[in-house]
C-alpha cells in the first residue's frame, strides 16, 4: 500500500512535470512568433511579399498547355500577351504590341511591337519571338496546346484561320488570316497566349512547362508541388515603377474554411474562392476585407433536348416558368448574383436587354404541360454537380429547391451525383435528363457562350443539352465572321431571341466570384477572366 | 533470421505484383475519360480522340496493363497525365512531407498512447483510467475534419500560438535537400527554420495521432491489465520491487507484442490515409496527391502512388515482425 503511494507521488510529480514542459513550450513558441513579427516590421518599412492563397495548385507553367484556370492566375504574371484586356473588363488594349492596323477586309493584322522589353533571361523580345511562338502552337495539336483551338484548329486543319505570321522587320509583326474571325484581337489577349522566350523554350524543351521565362512583371523563382509557386520582381520591367511588390507567392490550401483561417491568422494576404456564407464573417473582421471580381459567367439548368419529355418545347418552357431565381440566389448566393436571362452575361457585348425573362409562374408552367399533354406530370432526374464552383456553389443545395418547385407542377425529380470526372463524360454523352452546369467566359466575346455551349457544332463537347437547331446556326457561323460589330450584335441578338423561345436551358444566374483579403492589400483588381496580373497590387 | 528477412522481402513481390493487378482493374472499370477530364470542359470530341490515342488509352486494357508493368520492371512508374512529369522525380516531395506528418504523429501517438494505456491498467478504474478511456473513446470517433477546423480556430486564431497550414513560413521557405523539412533544416543549420517547421507541424500531427493514439490506448490499457494480473507480476510484487518497474520493464516486456502490431498497422494506414488531415492543413502530402489524381483519372499517379503506398505498407509490418524478435527473445524465426 505504502508503495502504491509512493508511486502515486512520483506519478503525480512526472504529470506535473510534463504540464511544465508543455507550458515552457507554448510559451516559448509565442515569444518566438512575438518575437519574430516584430523586427519584421521593424526592419522594412513596408511588407513587400504577398502571399496569394488558392484551392488548386497549376498543372503547368506554361500557359498554352493547359486550359486549367489556376495555371493563369500565375502565368498572367510571368508572361504578356500582344494585347491585354482592360483592367476590370475585356475591351482590347495595348500589350506588347502598342499600336495595330487592321486591313479592311479583316484579313490582315500589322502589330507594331514594344521595343526595348527583353524576357527574364536577358534575350530579346521582338517579332521574331512572336513569329516562334506561334509557329511553335500551330504546329502543335490539341493535346499539346489545347486552347490553340480559339484560332479554328492547328496548322493542318481546315478550320485554322491564321494563314501566316510573318516579322516584317525587328518590330513589326504582320498576321494575315484565311477569312476574318471576329474574335481575332479578343483571343490574341487570352492568358494561354502569353510570349515565351525562344531561347528558353529551345533549351528546356517539354520541360519549359516547369521552367517558364517570359516578359511579365514577375520573374520564376521556385514551384514546390502542390504547395507554393514563388515568383520576385522583373527588375527589367518596361513598366517603369511597377510591379510594386517585390515577392509574389501563389500557395495551395485546399479547403475554404482552413484557407479563411489562414487569412485571418496573417499567414496569407489574399485568399481566392471565398464562400458566400462566408462574406459576413470576413466582413465583421476589421482587418480583413472582401474584394468582389466582376461576373463573366453562367450557372444554368439543362434540359437534353433529345430525351423525353424534353424533346417537346413546351415542357422546356414550362420548367423555366417552374423555377425561382430569385429565392435560389437569396439562398445561396448571399444575394450577389444576377439572375440570367440569356446564356451570357450583360457585361458582354451583343447581349439582348430586350428579351422578357420567363417570370416565375406555376399557373403558366402547369398550361403549358397539359398542353404538351403531361398533365399528370412525370418523372425524371435531376443531376447535381458533385464540386462547387463561382457559378455554382452550393449545386445539391440548390437541387433540393428546384426539386421543391418542380414537384409543385407534378413533375417528380430525382436528385442524382456522380464523382466530377465521371459527371462531365455522362454529360457530353446526353445521359442527363436534367442537369446542373455552368461557364465562364474565356475571352468576353458572344460567341465563346452562344456557339460554344449551344450550336449543334458543339454537341459531344460542350452543348451538354444536345440541342441544335440549324437556324440558329447559321446566324452563329455568319456573326463568327461578321467585323461589323453593329451587325455582329444584331446577329447575337437574333441568336438570343431563337435560344430563348427554344428553351434549351434554364438559365439560373450570373454569379459574383468572392475574394477576401487582408485590409492592408491595395489595388487589387480581380479580372472577369478569373485571373489577372498583380502589377499595381501592393501594401497600404 | 536472416533467411526469414529475404523471404519475407521475396515474399512481397507476389503481393505487389496482385496490387498492380487489382488497381489497374478497378481504375479502368470506374467511367471517366481522362483524355475528357485532361483537356476539361474545353474539350472538342475531335481533341478527346486525338488525345485518347496518344495517351494509349485506346487500346485493349490488357496491352495497356503489360506496358505498364515492363516499364514498372524498368524502374519507372511511368508519366503523369496532368502534369506530364516523370512520377519517379515528382512523388518523392509528396512521400517525404507524409512520411514526416506520419513519423511525428505516430511519435505523439505512441507517447502519449502508451502511458495512458499503461497508467490507466496500473490505476485501473481510478478517476484516470475513467477520464483516459472517454477519452480515448471521442479520439477514436472525432471527425477529423472537424477536429482539424477547431484546432486552427482554437490555436491559431484565438490563441496565436501556431500556423493553421502548410509546412514552413512561405516568406522565408526551407530550401528542400531530402525534403524532410526537420531534416533540411538542421542540415542546413537553420535553428530558426527548425522552430518554424516544428510549429507547422504540431496542430497537423496531433490531428492525425488522435486516433492511433486512442486504439494504442485502450490496446496498451487491455494487454496490461492481463499481464500484471499474472503470476510473475505478483511474484515481482512480493519480492518488494518498487511498482513503478513492475509496471514499465517486467509487465510492459509481455504486452508490448499486440501494441506494436497494432502501431505497424497504424502507422501503414497514416501513410496512405492521410488525405482528409492534409486537406485541411493544405499538407502537400502523397494523399492529396493521390487524391487529385484520382479526381483526374491520373491513372498512372493513382496506380504508381498506390503501389508505393502498399510496398511501405508491407515493409513497415515486417519491420514489426522483425522487431518482436527484439523485444521478445522467445520469439525465433528459423528458417
Amino acid at each position: 500500500m505504502l508503495m502504491k503511494k509512493k508511486s502515486f507521488k512520483l506519478l503525480l510529480i512526472s504529470l506535473l512535470a510534463i504540464s511544465m514542459f508543455l507550458v515552457g513550450c507554448s510559451s516559448k513558441t509565442n515569444n518566438e512568433s512575438s518575437g519574430k513579427k516584430e523586427p519584421a516590421s521593424g526592419n522594412s518599412s513596408k511588407k513587400d511579399t504577398l502571399v496569394y492563397g488558392r484551392g488548386g495548385d497549376s498543372t503547368s507553367l506554361d500557359p498554352i498547355t493547359t486550359t486549367e484556370g489556376e495555371a493563369f492566375k500565375v502565368t498572367e504574371n510571368i508572361y504578356e500577351t500582344l494585347l491585354q484586356y482592360g483592367e476590370q473588363d475585356t475591351t482590347v488594349n495595348p500589350g506588347l504590341a502598342e499600336k495595330w492596323e487592321v486591313s479592311p477586309d479583316g484579313l490582315t493584322y500589322t502589330f507594331h511591337l514594344r521595343q526595348g522589353v527583353k524576357f527574364h533571361d536577358g534575350t530579346d523580345f521582338n517579332a521574331d519571338a512572336v513569329v516562334f511562338n506561334f509557329d511553335r502552337w500551330m504546329n502543335g495539336d490539341s493535346d499539346k496546346f489545347p486552347y490553340y483551338t480559339m484560332f479554328g484548329g492547328y496548322k493542318k486543319d481546315e478550320g485554322h484561320v491564321i494563314k501566316e505570321v510573318k516579322a516584317l522587320d525587328a518590330n513589326t509583326v504582320q498576321f494575315v488570316l484565311k477569312r476574318p474571325q471576329a474574335p481575332f484581337l479578343k483571343n490574341l489577349a487570352m492568358s494561354p497566349f502569353g510570349i515565351a522566350s525562344p531561347t528558353a523554350v529551345k533549351k528546356w524543351g517539354d520541360d519549359f512547362r516547369s521552367h517558364p521565362v517570359g516578359t511579365g512583371p514577375f520573374k520564376f523563382v521556385e514551384w514546390k508541388q502542390n504547395d507554393t509557386i514563388t515568383l520576385e520582381k522583373n527588375p527589367d520591367y518596361w513598366q517603369k515603377g511597377l510591379p510594386k511588390l517585390n515577392k509574389v507567392i501563389f500557395r495551395v490550401i485546399p479547403e475554404n474554411t482552413a484557407r479563411l483561417n489562414a487569412l485571418a491568422n496573417g499567414e496569407i494576404d489574399v485568399m481566392d474562392g471565398l464562400n458566400n456564407s462566408d462574406e459576413a464573417t470576413v466582413k465583421s473582421n476589421n482587418k480583413l476585407q472582401v474584394i468582389e471580381r466582376p461576373s463573366m459567367n453562367v450557372g444554368y439548368i439543362g434540359l437534353t433536348t433529345t430525351r423525353k419529355p424534353f424533346d417537346n418545347k413546351l415542357v422546356r418552357q414550362a420548367i423555366n416558368y417552374a423555377i425561382d431565381k430569385k429565392a435560389i440566389i437569396d439562398a445561396f448566393y448571399g444575394g450577389k448574383a444576377l439572375p440570367a436571362v440569356n446564356p451570357m452575361p450583360p457585361s458582354i457585348e451583343g447581349y439582348d436587354k430586350d428579351i422578357q425573362p420567363y417570370p416565375y409562374d406555376l399557373e403558366k408552367a402547369k398550361a403549358l404541360l397539359k398542353e404538351a399533354g403531361y398533365e399528370k406530370g412525370f418523372s425524371i432526374d435531376l443531376w447535381a454537380m458533385p464540386v462547387a464552383r463561382p457559378y455554382m456553389p452550393e449545386a445539391q443545395k440548390v437541387a433540393e429547391v428546384i426539386q421543391e418547385s418542380l414537384s409543385k407542377i407534378g413533375v417528380k425529380a430525382k436528385i442524382q451525383s456522380v464523382e466530377w470526372a465521371t459527371y462531365l463524360d455522362k454529360a457530353a454523352k446526353g445521359e442527363f435528363d436534367m442537369f446542373m452546369l455552368g461557364w465562364t467566359g474565356d475571352n468576353g466575346d458572344p460567341d465563346n457562350f452562344l456557339y460554344t455551349l449551344l450550336d449543334k457544332d458543339s454537341i459531344g463537347s460542350n452543348n451538354y443539352s444536345y440541342y441544335s437547331n440549324d437556324a440558329l446556326h447559321d446566324v452563329l457561323i455568319k456573326a463568327q465572321t461578321e467585323t461589323d460589330q453593329a451587325k455582329r450584335n444584331d446577329l447575337y441578338k437574333k441568336a438570343q431571341e431563337i435560344i430563348h423561345d427554344d428553351a434549351p436551358w434554364v438559365p439560373l444566374v450570373h454569379s459574383t466570384p468572392l475574394l477576401a483579403a487582408s485590409k492592408d492589400v491595395v489595388n487589387y483588381l480581380p479580372h472577369p477572366t478569373g485571373s489577372e496580373a498583380l502589377t499595381k497590387v501592393d501594401f497600404k | 533470421m536472416f533467411t526469414y528477412t529475404v523471404r519475407r522481402l521475396f515474399s512481397l513481390i507476389p503481393v505487389l505484383f496482385g496490387m498492380t493487378l487489382v488497381v489497374f482493374g478497378i481504375i479502368h472499370a470506374i467511367p471517366g475519360n481522362p483524355a475528357q477530364v485532361i483537356l476539361g470542359q474545353r474539350a472538342t470530341k475531335e481533341a478527346i480522340a486525338v488525345l485518347s490515342k496518344q495517351l494509349g488509352l485506346d487500346r485493349p486494357w490488357y496491352i495497356q496493363y503489360v506496358d505498364y508493368l515492363n516499364k514498372l520492371l524498368h524502374g519507372d512508374l511511368g508519366t503523369s497525365l496532368r502534369t506530364r512529369g516523370p512520377i519517379n522525380h515528382e512523388v518523392w516531395p509528396f512521400l517525404a512531407a507524409t512520411i514526416e506528418l506520419t513519423v511525428v504523429a505516430m511519435v505523439i501517438a505512441i507517447i502519449i498512447g502508451v502511458n495512458a494505456g499503461i497508467i490507466s491498467a496500473w490505476f485501473s478504474k481510478s478517476w484516470f483510467d475513467y477520464v483516459a478511456m472517454v477519452l480515448a473513446l471521442i479520439g477514436v470517433s472525432l471527425p477529423i475534419f472537424w477536429l482539424g477546423l477547431m484546432m486552427q480556430w482554437g490555436f491559431a486564431n484565438e490563441l496565436g500560438w501556431l500556423p493553421t497550414t502548410g509546412r514552413e513560413n512561405v516568406r522565408d521557405p526551407v530550401s528542400a535537400i531530402t525534403n524532410l523539412y526537420l531534416i533540411d533544416t538542421l542540415i542546413q543549420g537553420r535553428f530558426d527554420q527548425f522552430g518554424t517547421v516544428i510549429k507547422h507541424l504540431i496542430l497537423p500531427s496531433f490531428a492525425l495521432a488522435t486516433i492511433p493514439m486512442a486504439i494504442i490506448a485502450r490496446m496498451t490499457r487491455a494487454t496490461m491489465l492481463e499481464v500484471m494480473r499474472s503470476d510473475y507480476v505478483r511474484t515481482a510484487r512480493a519480492k518488494g520491487l518498487r511498482m513503478f518497474w513492475v509496471v514499465y520493464k517486467h509487465s510492459l516486456k509481455n504486452a508490448v507484442i499486440p501494441v506494436l502490431t497494432v502501431i505497424g498497422l497504424q502507422t501503414g494506414l497514416l501513410l496512405g490515409g492521410a488525405i482528409l488531415t492534409e486537406t485541411i492543413f493544405g499538407w502537400p502530402g502523397i494523399g492529396r496527391y493521390l487524391y487529385d489524381a484520382i479526381g483526374y483519372r491520373d491513372y498512372p499517379v493513382i496506380q504508381s502512388g498506390i503501389l508505393i503506398i502498399a510496398a511501405i505498407f508491407v515493409l513497415i509490418n515486417l519491420i514489426v515482425d522483425l522487431l518482436y524478435v527484439v523485444v521478445d527473445p522467445r520469439i525465433k524465426y528459423t528458417k
